[in-house]
């Protein structure tokens, strides 16, 4: 069986600017797949690309062993792609949006009512079939996006930053539906910002500058992670972030909210070095305890190496 | 071509249209207004508030007067008492025209002499001021003749039968009414708008929701996507010239000459051109503004350059050849050649053709560029 995405070599360029530089990746069937990085880093130009919404420059995309390239109507019929912007019709009802995206894709209308009963029960959806989309919550419309998406029962959806401006609660109850439909089976190749949701993927890509950084499950990317995190906590962040800077025992130092993580190639030779710049520097408050690393953490690393 | 398909998004676009409770009245009420306000506005320039100063006060010089009164473009609302009266009504607005009669019109007229009589005409609006000039000259020449017959049979001689007749006939419009031309041209006018406006619009606003985007990632074609479209405003279309038509028959009594079924016929060539070029337009702007300001800057010189209000004819020659490139110039000579004087394909079908050719033109175009793609 062939891969559910298989990109190898792809580049695509916007003039002058790569957007994506020979990018290569193989997400297999079923699985929750990321990608992370930062703003600009390509994730939605890797996306159109994947959807055949770009033309790529150079390179092969295979959706199930189908050629975007050549067959992009197929790949279509085949995925479903929900963008940045939740996609709706905000002037037509819950159903008829429902509808619109079944009978665009084709879905027979027996099909259909059953789908759509299926997915209104799944998203707690059900008594809003007349509302309109536009008087739906946030969290609500992002689930509507989501149901068009899935209508016509596709193998593989990608979806672009699914929960950017979703309260903490929605992203939860967003996540726990994405376990349900990968569990029946559905790939799903999902994009954001947030380093905490990349934690809950099967496997993750931290891409930047349009290229893979590192690849792997969150589990493997920390165990990979070489070198400890100590953690500081302290109330001055700031001024203790600058007199580790230059201590050669720490590759790195960024503030994660109440504390400063180090990351160090040895915590036993770290410690006392980090906690003798403090006092020199006149932090007085510093609590020093070594933690497991966050995916956030590698990523960092990966960054500064 | 996948029918469901089409007939998604038609219901889709009915049902949003439906839905806008102020776009449906505005694109209801806009051809309405245009047609009222165009119908009223255009009709001919009578009834002039005219000041007079009668230095004879005769009968003659009341028969005179009376000639200009029946004539129905002077309204005799002021008596003069000198020339500063005359002059200082033209200047503030009150009269547009001022006449003068001479104290020695009935005595002259006796003496069979001819009396000069002043009529003076506030020419700063040219076109009121020809029709009350030429009405003028009119009122002179038949009150002369009137005299004359009156002279000869108090003289006991026949009316002599020697003299040019120069019969001049009004044909189409036997009336003269502007109206007659106006309104056929404002159902022109109001289809160009709201069909440019509309088809782009439908396309720029799906652009700015993000729903294109979907669109683009799903398996409907570009072509199912436009006609889908297309189908709706083309039944908003035919509302607008049903009701354009009801308004001009039955309101204003313009006599619709010619094959109905004809007009109904080229309106569809029209909407061709229109909806593509709304088309072409949201594939060149990136937001609404932009768009709108696009097409102003398309919808303004093409009505004049038209032939909507001056004619084609008299315009300079490179006027006239850039009106060659308006769709509306064609449109225009079809329906008020239809409308208003009955001609069918026999003499239409060299505007038909170039209409269709440039509808052809512009929607392939618009086809081409509205690519699946994002960039």
């Amino acid at each position: 069986m062939p891969a559910a995405i298989a990109a190898s070599a792809v580049t695509r360029r916007f003039g002058e600017i790569v957007a994506i530089e020979r990018l290569s990746l193989e997400v297999e069937g079923g699985e929750i797949f990321a990608i992370v990085g930062p703003d600009g880093a390509g994730k939605t130009t890797l996306m159109r690309l994947i959807c055949g919404a770009l033309a790529l420059d150079e390179g092969t995309l295979l959706v199930d062993g189908i050629d975007v390239r050549r067959q992009a109507w197929r790949v279509q019929a085949a995925i479903g792609y929900m963008p940045q912007r939740f996609s709706l019709y905000p002037d037509l009802s819950v159903m008829e949006n429902l509808r619109f995206y079944g009978n665009i894709f084709g879905v027979p209308r027996l099909e259909f009512a059953k789908r759509a009963q299926e997915l209104l029960n799944d998203f707690a959806l059900a008594p809003f079939t007349r509302r309109l989309a536009d008087e739906l919550s946030g969290g609500m419309k992002q689930k509507l996006a989501l149901a068009c998406t899935l209508i016509h029962s596709p193998t593989t959806i990608l979806l672009d930053e699914p929960t950017a401006g979703v309260d903490p609660v929605s992203r939860r109850e967003f996540w726990r539906i994405l376990y349900r439909i990968s569990a029946g089976g559905t790939t799903i190749f999902v994009s954001t910002p947030y380093m905490d949701e990349a934690e809950r993927a099967h496997r993750v890509a931290f891409i930047t500058h349009g290229a893979i950084l590192s690849l792997g499950s969150p589990a493997d990317l920390k165990a990979h992670l070489a070198g400890e995190v100590v953690e500081i906590t302290t109330q001055q962040r700031p001024k203790a972030r600058r007199a580790l800077r230059d201590e050669p025992s720490v590759r790195s130092i960024e503030i994660f909210g109440e504390a400063l993580h180090a990351l160090v190639p040895s915590a036993a030779n770290a410690i006392p070095a980090i906690e003798a710049r403090l006092r020199d520097a006149g932090v007085t408050d510093a609590v020093l305890r070594v933690i497991p690393p966050s995916l956030e953490d590698t990523f960092v690393a990966r960054l500064s190496s | 071509m996948n029918w469901r398909r089409v007939w998604t998004i038609a219901v889709k676009e009915y049902t949003q249209f439906f839905r806008d409770h102020r776009t449906v009245i505005s694109t209801m009420l806009m051809p309405l207004i245009q047609v009222l306000l165009y119908g009223y506005l255009s009709s001919d320039v009578k009834h002039q508030p005219t000041i007079v100063w009668d230095l004879s006060r005769t009968a003659e010089s009341q028969q005179l007067l009376d000639a200009f009164t029946n004539s129905a473009y002077f309204d005799i609302r002021y008596r003069a008492h000198s020339m500063s009266d005359v002059v200082r009504h033209i200047d503030d607005d009150q009269a547009l025209a001022g006449i003068v009669i001479p104290p020695d019109y009935a005595k002259l007229l006796h003496e069979k002499k001819s009396p000069e009589v002043m009529v003076g005409v506030d020419a700063s609006d040219a076109t009121a001021a020809q029709a009350a000039l030429a009405a003028a000259g009119a009122v002179g020449s038949s009150v002369t003749q009137q005299l004359q017959i009156q002279q000869l049979k108090l003289e006991g001689a026949a009316p002599s039968g020697i003299g040019v007749d120069v019969r001049a006939r009004a044909w189409y419009n036997p009336g003269l009414r502007q109206e007659v031309f106006i309104v056929p041209g404002v159902l022109a006018l109001v289809l160009q708008f709201t069909m440019t406006f509309l088809s782009m619009s439908t396309i720029v606003r799906e652009r700015e929701l993000g729903t294109l985007e979907q669109l683009i990632v799903s398996p409907i074609r570009s072509s199912e996507l436009m006609i889908g479209k297309m189908v709706p405003l083309v039944t908003i279309g035919y509302i607008n010239v049903t009701m354009i038509l009801l308004v001009a028959v039955f309101w204003f009594g313009v006599p619709v000459v010619g094959s109905v079924l004809l007009l109904y016929f080229t309106v569809l060539v029209f909407f061709f051109a229109t909806l593509g070029l709304g088309t072409l337009v949201s594939t060149i702007a990136k937001t609404y503004i932009q768009a709108v300001q696009l097409i102003q800057l398309f919808l303004l010189p093409s009505m004049l350059l038209s032939g909507f209000i001056f004619p084609v004819d008299a315009m300079p020659k490179l006027m006239q050849v850039l009106s060659y490139f308006v769709p509306l110039t064609y449109f225009l000579t079809i329906v008020r050649g239809i409308i208003i004087k009955g001609i069918g394909v026999d003499y239409l079908w060299p505007q038909i053709l170039m209409l269709l050719a440039l509808g052809l033109a512009v929607f392939t175009t618009a086809v081409l560029r509205f690519q699946k793609r994002i960039d």
